[in-house]
């Protein structure tokens, strides 16, 4: 139970008892939010008695009477403005003209309720004024969350552009102060990872572009039937150039045909990502075996790799953004860091799953559910 | 103390980075010990005593620097450790020790910026060894 607290401004001692004995026991619920609200009622009979305890404790509803013996309610509205009070407030009037209407809406009034005023109409009048409450507070926490996880993002993605800056300039630094000499073949070295880290930040732009694509929901989905083991063998195609470069054997296990109703260019990045994973951090003259099968209306696809493996901690942070499991095994390796989190992604929005086994030294086990459209 | 008696930890997630660190030092005639992780650093803190450590802030974890510089110093409070980073001006990690309060709690004596020039370093380093 959430306490809201409302003050009556008023003269006329039988409004104020009015509004206290109508409130005194009202709770206001909402299906979509699970705290009740209930209220604390005090009172003031004139503007300048309001103004003060305004200013001495949190008030979140005002009931304001126009017509009061010193400053009008109006006045009291317009202070309140000035100095940035934002409590609710609902107008209490019997002479109700358009002038004061304009006026009080101009100053942050949210409603009127005319005098008099039966139990029923001020209840429904304050139901509504505390939903407002409550989707005002909703709404600006949900933009601070989302500025808060831009916020991280750019700091993570501007701490990975700047790695490889860094890197490279160190080793120009080198080369321009001739630091092992005059001889251009001894800078190969620097150069080779030069161009490594330029590749890498390359590879993290594309991928970035991908991910926000996919996140901005921009990315325009394409649902065609294809036969998903036509996109597997394509993607075998592809790393075979970097397999062989490593002596790894790729064996696949498919059925002649599997059809589905899908994005290909979407399972295209799947598969691209789990193979190019289990041959990168695959050993030399490893294994990699890349099933597709059918099971219980799902597309069951697994990969293994006889690679250097995962410990538990790693698998948790697997599918975060940027996460790149840094150790000596694959400090060589290139990467983004974001491959795996737009693969989770791509899976979610084909209402799929994944499940990651592993065990270091070892290799890995992804499998991979998809829900047979 | 000669340069070639002063072993200095270097512990930074980027392979490039530390190399070229690895190669400047050795180059001004320290020894050197390379930790490409948090952990890795933290095993060879448990058997090893430096003479001074260069942390990279972010690793694992967002304030592995911190933390690295916490446990040195906890075992070898007279280690100077030295907090490199390439995020202090967009994570709004300052950089500056404004008070001593800060500089109890952050035990590095010295932070620096990726991308400080060799001899830059050099001179820090003589600074925190006294040599």
């Amino acid at each position: 139970m959430e306490t809201l607290t409302i003050l009556t401004v008023d003269d006329e001692i039988g409004i104020r008892t009015g509004v206290k004995r109508a409130l005194r026991n009202f709770i206001v619920s909402f299906p979509f939010h699970e705290d009740d609200f209930n209220f604390e009622i005090i009172d003031a009979a004139s503007g300048e008695e309001a103004l003060e305890i305004i200013y001495s404790k949190h008030i979140d509803i005002i009931l304001l009477d126009n017509i009061l013996p010193g400053i009008e309610g109006i006045e009291v509205l317009e202070k309140l403005k000035q100095d940035n009070i934002n409590s609710a407030v609902m107008m209490i009037t019997s002479h109700a003209s358009i002038d004061l209407a304009v006026k009080a809406t101009d100053n942050g009034a949210f409603n009127f309720i005319p005098k008099p005023f039966t139990q029923l109409e001020l209840k429904s009048a304050i139901e509504n004024i505390t939903k407002h409450l409550l989707i005002k507070r909703i709404t600006h926490k949900m933009k601070n969350e989302a500025k808060q996880i831009r916020f991280q993002f750019l700091s993570v993605l501007s701490h990975e552009l700047k790695s490889p800056i860094n890197a490279i300039e160190g080793y120009l630094q080198m080369m321009k102060e001739e630091e092992v000499g005059k001889d251009i073949s001894a800078y190969k070295n620097m150069i080779d990872r030069s161009i490594e880290r330029i590749n890498g930040m390359r590879g993290l732009i594309m991928d970035m572009l991908d991910l926000t694509k996919i996140e901005s929901g921009k990315k325009n989905r394409e649902l065609n039937k294809v036969n998903i083991i036509d996109i597997a063998k394509m993607a075998i195609d592809s790393i075979i150039p970097i397999a062989v470069q490593k002596n790894i054997n790729i064996e696949s296990n498919f059925p002649e045909e599997l059809i589905s109703n899908v994005d290909s260019t979407e399972i295209e990045i799947i598969f691209n990502n789990l193979l190019s994973n289990a041959v990168k951090y695959n050993k030399d003259n490893g294994e990699v075996n890349f099933t597709i099968k059918e099971e219980n209306n799902n597309i069951k696809i697994t990969i293994s790799d006889t690679g250097i493996g995962m410990s538990k901690e790693d698998i948790a942070r697997l599918f975060k953004e940027f996460t790149r499991i840094k150790n000596r095994k694959t400090q060589n390796i290139p990467g983004s860091g974001l491959g795996l989190s737009i693969m989770k992604k791509l899976v979610d929005l084909n209402n799929g799953s994944i499940k990651v086994e592993s065990e270091i030294d070892k290799g890995s086990v992804f499998t991979v559910y998809l829900h047979i459209e | 103390m000669e340069n070639k008696d002063i072993t200095i930890l270097i512990a930074d997630d980027d392979y490039d980075y530390l190399n070229q660190m690895d190669f400047h030092l050795k180059k001004f005639g320290f020894k050197t010990i390379l930790a490409n992780s948090q952990k890795e650093c933290e095993e060879i803190i448990e058997t090893t005593k430096p003479n001074l450590a260069i942390f990279d802030l972010m690793m694992e974890n967002d304030d592995s620097g911190f933390i690295l510089s916490y446990k040195l110093k906890k075992k070898y409070p007279d280690v100077p450790v030295i907090l490199a980073s390439a995020v202090s001006s967009v994570t709004g990690y300052i950089f500056e020790q404004e008070n001593t309060d800060e500089q109890n709690w952050i035990k590095a004596d010295k932070f620096l910026e990726k991308g400080i020039r060799p001899d830059q370093l050099h001179r820090e380093i003589n600074k925190l060894l006294e040599l």
